[in-house]
């Protein structure tokens, strides 16, 4: 506080100035970064039960193609039957990027949430969540253990949420622009591409972990054993390789319906997206846009409810838990969103049999090369601890640098 | 007058003391607006100094208050951030231009040359486009300027072009409308007046014509360039990869909020700049 007093007697213009000049002097001691791995998850009880009558309303918070309520389409919806079954009226929010659910998130607005790993433990540690009672889900039990008790959506031997499903993060490619399906990213990387200028990345600061997916298939000597846990060296070379991709950029992409266009008219030629943007392209031009999990692996999400610490609407939050991971609702939502279902019995009721062959949503070995989006921290999550890995905050800063450059 | 009932005995004490103390009369009138004004506007303003001087945790995301000036030294240090800054502050400055350079003509051809019943006509015509959505203005350029789009090879494509002919196209109404209205004040009796004093015509221009559209095209240039400096959705439909300040602040507000909170300082010192070069041509008193 003593170089705060420095601020006295000043007036307007000049206290701005001389408060910067001040805190400037403070400022350099300490980069106060807090390690995110030590934190403690915050103490907090889950919902005893019993579930009971609904409290009449739910605000949902969700990514495109979650929580449809016909509004996008009116035959694609599974919000009106859960409202007429429970009484409860849901309002739906969607956003477009993991930073963008949490800070929604944080405003309390939003009783339950569809969070990625890039977000979930954020929700965790942030004291945004509150665990999650699987006793009072019924349909928990059919959820494939693959996705159950994993790091992403359990802390401290708690469950914080309920597995919604899993995807990858695809190469999508314009199909008059490939007379055979690519195989590989490069043409999302290499200088020279048949490709330049019309390719289209995620706008996110998560994206760096795609190039290090890259990194680790054609540059061994980097050692990258997990895309999120990049020390400097690793990092840097990240950046470098984007910074590589930025001149043959058409568009970064934050919007489905964008690149979707862009892709099927062939504005765009190779893309990384997800399949809903395929199928909703392909709903209005058929077979224009084309998807294929690469070679070299990509990053993907696997996806978990969850609830906010002190909702009011706890009985409709555990209702719509039940209701998304039905059997029946999670098939419906697989086949919309194009990815994997977490209900083991929704394979037997998708609309396409081959639904979960296609997503591979029951063959562990496919996800191998799936890095699910997770939070980086400073302590490496690969389990390195001779060096320090590059945290979530400097990813987005120099992702903000790249874009700005 | 008659009928009014009579104050009951509460009303007129308050009246009686505010009768014999003018100051507190004043202090009661000017409390409500000014309630508002450091309530809704300058107490914002100040939590978003202070944040810029906040501390996130690395991992939440979360803001903890310990202060730090590390944020701040950051932006102004950071090559990539100023760059954008000096970038967003070029685009503004080509928008007003050319808002500047299309509206002379136009307006001068409204105000002097059109027949006086066109008048309001014409104004309309250069209004209307205000009352179309932005984003349904912005979607169309964005079509119109399609690399191989409807304009074909003509199209620049999108990109730093574009976003200045996309925002200029916006923000055109806010320069007529001013200049218009400055040229109007300008009646033929002044060139006359000019001509009859011997004045030739360029001495006429710099003399009467001039101090009249300066200040107009001042007060149009204060919305051309504030638009423009602010804008953010513009750049992302058809400015490609580029990026302007509000791009800056809009991608870090989620996960960084210091950083955007001291992005956002950039424009305000922009801003603040820029209104007090042009309050001393006084346009601002005309708007």
């Amino acid at each position: 506080m003593r170089c705060l007093s420095a601020r006295r007697g000043l007036r307007s213009a000049a206290v701005v100035g001389a408060l910067g000049l001040a805190l400037a002097a403070c400022g350099g001691g300490g980069s106060g970064s807090a390690g995110g791995a030590q934190q403690q998850a915050p103490a907090g009880e889950a919902y005893a039960g019993p579930v009971g009558q609904g409290e009449g309303k739910l605000s949902v918070l969700a990514w495109p193609g979650y929580a449809e309520d016909g509004s996008t389409d009116p035959a694609v919806d599974w919000v009106t039957p859960f409202e007429r079954a429970t009484g409860c009226q849901v309002s739906v929010k969607t956003f477009a990027t993991s930073a963008e659910a949490v800070q929604l998130f944080g405003t309390g607005e939003y009783d339950v949430v569809s969070a990625s790993g890039d977000a979930s433990l954020r929700l965790v540690y942030g004291d945004r969540v509150q665990p999650v009672n699987t006793g009072l889900v019924p349909n928990y039990a059919d959820i494939i253990p693959d996705l159950k008790d994993k790091p992403w959506n359990t802390v401290g031997g708690k469950n914080y949420g309920i597995p919604h499903g899993r995807g990858a993060n695809l190469l999508l490619y314009n199909t008059a622009a490939h007379s055979t399906a690519p195989t590989s990213w490069k043409d999302m990387w290499e200088p020279g591409s048949p490709a330049a200028g019309k390719i289209s990345p995620y706008d996110d600061g998560i994206y760096i972990a795609d190039a290090a997916v890259y990194l680790m298939a054609t540059q061994p000597d980097l050692k990258i054993t997990n895309p999120y846990a990049l020390d400097q060296r690793q990092f840097d070379a990240a950046i470098a390789l984007l910074k590589q991709q930025k001149p043959m950029v058409s568009e970064y992409w934050a919007d489905v319906v964008k690149q979707g266009q862009g892709l099927s008219s062939g504005a765009l030629s190779e893309g990384q997206g997800w399949q809903l943007t395929a199928n909703l392209a392909n709903t209005d031009a058929p077979n224009t846009v084309g998807t294929v999990k690469p070679t070299e692996g990509a990053t993907g999400w696997s996806d978990t409810w969850m609830v906010k610490k002190d909702t009011p609407n706890i009985n409709c939050a555990y209702q719509w838990l039940n209701h998304v991971i039905s059997p029946e609702v999670n098939a419906q939502i697989a086949e919309y969103f194009g990815e994997a279902p977490a209900n083991t019995k929704s394979c037997a009721l998708t609309k396409d049999r081959n639904h979960c062959a296609t997503y591979h949503a029951q063959e562990t070995d496919f996800w191998d090369n799936v890095y699910y989006w997770t939070t980086p921290t400073e302590d490496c999550l690969d389990g390195r601890t001779d060096v320090k890995c590059v945290p979530y905050d400097q990813w987005v800063r120099s992702w903000s640098e790249l874009r700005s450059a | 007058m008659t009928t009014l009932p009579a104050p009951s005995s509460w009303t007129r004490r308050v009246q009686a003391v505010l009768h014999r103390h003018p100051r507190l009369r004043l202090s009661g009138l000017l409390a409500p607006a000014l309630l508002w004004l450091v309530l809704l506007y300058l107490v914002p303003l100040v939590l978003l100094l202070l944040t810029a001087f906040a501390e996130t945790d690395s991992f939440t995301g979360q803001i903890t208050w310990t202060l730090s000036a590390d944020t701040v030294l950051d932006v102004l240090t950071t090559p990539a951030y100023l760059f954008t800054a000096l970038r967003t502050v070029l685009v503004a400055v080509g928008v007003t231009v050319l808002c500047a350079v299309l509206a002379l003509p136009l307006a001068t051809y409204m105000a002097l040359v059109a027949a006086p019943r066109r008048r309001p006509l014409l104004v309309a015509l250069v209004v209307t486009p205000l009352w179309a959505s932005y984003l349904v203005k912005v979607y169309a350029w964005r079509i119109l300027l399609a690399p191989e789009g409807v304009l074909g090879g003509a199209s620049p494509g999108y990109g730093w072009t574009a976003v200045v002919v996309t925002l200029t196209y916006l923000w055109l109404p806010y320069m007529v409308m001013p200049v218009y209205t400055g040229i109007s004040a300008l009646r033929g009796s002044y060139l006359e007046a000019a001509a009859d004093l011997g004045a030739r015509p360029w001495t006429t221009f710099r003399t009467v014509v001039l101090p009249v559209l300066k200040p107009a095209i001042a007060a149009g240039s204060v919305f051309t360039f504030s638009l423009s400096l602010g804008d953010y959705i513009t750049v992302q439909l058809v400015g490609g990869t580029n990026q302007m300040l509000g791009n800056l602040v809009y991608a870090n507000f989620s996960t960084d909020l210091p950083l955007a909170a001291a992005l956002a300082v950039l424009p305000l010192i922009v801003m603040a700049a820029y209104l007090l070069t042009i309050r001393r041509t006084g346009a601002l008193d005309r708007l």
